[in-house]
């Protein structure tokens, strides 16, 4: 933990001060966005006003791909061939497709076979969650498998219904072993974001391939953008580890 | 045996078990009757976790029928719902929820599976921690508590349930020598109060202090069912015997 926020202390500093040192060099233009220059600024504003979709996208992507993957690993723990079966397909098909691909085909495909329009925004969503999914389905899965059989057997000679005794025993216990990689897969989602810029979502990376091309300066637009993932992973990063802690302190 | 006029409550009736090819039961004949206390023992091996595991459905005999408070036990989930609300039982190995309190662990099934309001359910709950006296751990986590505590707690949860029948399957053999005794006190004094129930214990001084009828299994058989003066003073069978001396040895 301490280890791991000097790393990321270091390598924030590292980077800051590269930039520095080689911003003052002939080769970089920061006035592009420099805060003490009015177009500066105004271009500054537009890459950051980028986050506001980057966050949305991947929060309700999120949440979106939790409740999938849920409904997708519980079948996964059947003692039935058939709901297994069918765990394993959904699993199998939409970990085998590349996110690119199925962002392209959500948003020019989807809209064609279901006669519906849908938004750069909503099929950035879908097309995260579902690819998301598929991977949260088998770390609940292994969380959910994790936990002693003898939980299992107690609640059931309780007489707690399924739904009780995932709500109330299983999934409490399992969110401990759940959390971390699901952290990471939050993490990789923010990242994966970042993909939803080629159907024109005007999120970070979209924004910075704009302004790109009016002001002909990607290396410090890229740096920033660049920057901006990194903070914005970072504080997530610092927030999953956060809640971990606060987990593991309420279970004494 | 001392069943004058009781009712039977669990009929168990040409019941067998398979795990893919090994038959763990065989043939099982048992009645239980309201308020009897069995005992079951036998070598580790026999079949006696399983016997009673199948008499809350943990598992699916698949031979012969079971039959408790005149409800047959089947695939109906009707009906091995309305079962487990009779049957209650005690592991091993405790089985205690280790994210819930101790009155959480209890007032769970009542408010869940019983649709208690969680008011009288912590009431209940702590009455019954007063019944296995130990009413001041009731806000600690299981974890906090020593074996012993934890088996009473398990103990006061399946009361929670008001059972009509309480199963333990060797309920002391994970403690502590010093504490398996504040566990059978416990369990003495339920079966004073009249509670009907199905043990599987090596306890055999308990055994001869509580048990109205003593069942010895061995290699997935009811080899020999006596009342415990005869079961201990001359077993029929020449594996019972030799059990009984093994254990009793010291
Ligand atoms: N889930 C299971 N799968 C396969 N074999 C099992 C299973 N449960 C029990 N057995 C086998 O059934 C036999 C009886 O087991 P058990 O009822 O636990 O015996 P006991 O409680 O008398 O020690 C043992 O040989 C055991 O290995
Ligand atoms: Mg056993």
């Amino acid at each position: 933990m301490v280890g791991w926020m000097k790393l990321t202390k270091g390598l924030i500093a590292g980077l800051l001060l590269t930039l520095l040192l080689t911003g003052c060099g002939a080769n970089w233009g920061w006035y592009v966005v420099s805060p003490s220059t009015e177009s500066g600024r105004s271009n500054l504003k537009f890459l950051i006003d980028g986050l506001g979709y980057t966050i949305a996208l991947s929060i309700c992507a999120i949440v979106i791909s939790i409740v999938i993957g849920l409904l997708i690993a519980l079948p996964g723990l059947a003692k039935g061939r058939a709901p297994r079966t069918m765990n394993r397909v959904y699993v199998e098909c939409f970990r085998a497709i590349p996110i690119l691909v199925l962002l392209l085909w959500v948003y020019y495909g989807l809209p064609v076979v279901l006669d519906i329009g849908i938004t750069a925004f909503w099929a950035g969503v879908v097309a995260l969650a579902i690819s998301d999914s598929a991977f949260e389905a088998e770390i609940f899965r292994g969380g959910i498998q994790s936990i002693s059989k003898g939980q299992i057997e107690a609640a059931d000679s309780l007489g707690l219904s399924y739904y009780d005794k995932m709500r109330y025993v299983i999934l409490p216990q399992a969110i401990r072993r759940i959390l971390p990689p699901l952290g990471n897969q939050l993490v990789y989602m923010l990242k994966m974001s970042s993909l939803v810029s080629v159907i024109g979502l005007s999120e970070l990376t979209r924004r910075a391939n704009e302004l790109v091309v009016t002001e002909y300066r990607p290396l410090e637009i890229y740096t920033i953008l660049v920057l901006e993932y990194l903070i914005l992973i970072l504080i997530v990063s610092v927030g999953v580890r956060w809640l971990e802690k606060k987990m593991r302190a309420d279970e004494q | 045996m001392g069943n004058n006029g009781r009712e039977p409550i669990i009929k168990i009736a040409g019941m067998g078990k398979s795990f893919g090819d090994f038959e763990a039961l065989k043939n099982i004949h048992l009645t239980v009757h309201n308020g009897e206390r069995v005992v079951v023992c036998g070598p580790s091996g026999s079949g006696k976790s399983t016997m009673i595991r199948c008499i809350n459905r943990l598992e699916a005999h698949d031979a012969g029928t079971i039959t408790v408070d005149n409800i047959e036990l089947n695939q109906n989930t009707k009906n091995i719902n309305a079962i487990r609300r009779e049957v209650a039982m005690v592991f091993q190995q405790f089985n205690l929820f280790p994210h819930l309190t101790v009155v959480e662990n209890l007032t769970l099934g009542p408010v869940r599976a019983r649709k208690m309001n969680p008011a009288d359910a912590e009431v209940l709950a702590r009455k019954y921690l007063e019944r296995v006296h130990i009413p001041e751990q009731a806000e600690k986590y299981p974890a906090q508590l020593s074996g012993g505590q934890q088996q009473r707690v398990a103990i006061a949860r399946s009361l929670c349930m008001e059972p009509r029948i309480m199963l333990f399957d060797e309920p002391t053999s994970a403690l502590d020598p010093e504490m398996i005794s504040e566990v059978l006190d416990v369990m003495a004094e339920l079966a004073e109060d009249g509670m009907t129930m199905v043990c599987v214990t090596h306890e055999m001084s308990f055994a001869r202090k509580v048990a109205d009828t003593m069942v010895f299994m061995d290699a997935g058989e009811i080899v020999e069912t006596a009342s415990p003066e005869q079961f201990f003073s001359a077993p029929e069978s020449e594996r019972t015997q030799m059990f009984l001396n093994q254990i009793l040895q010291y």
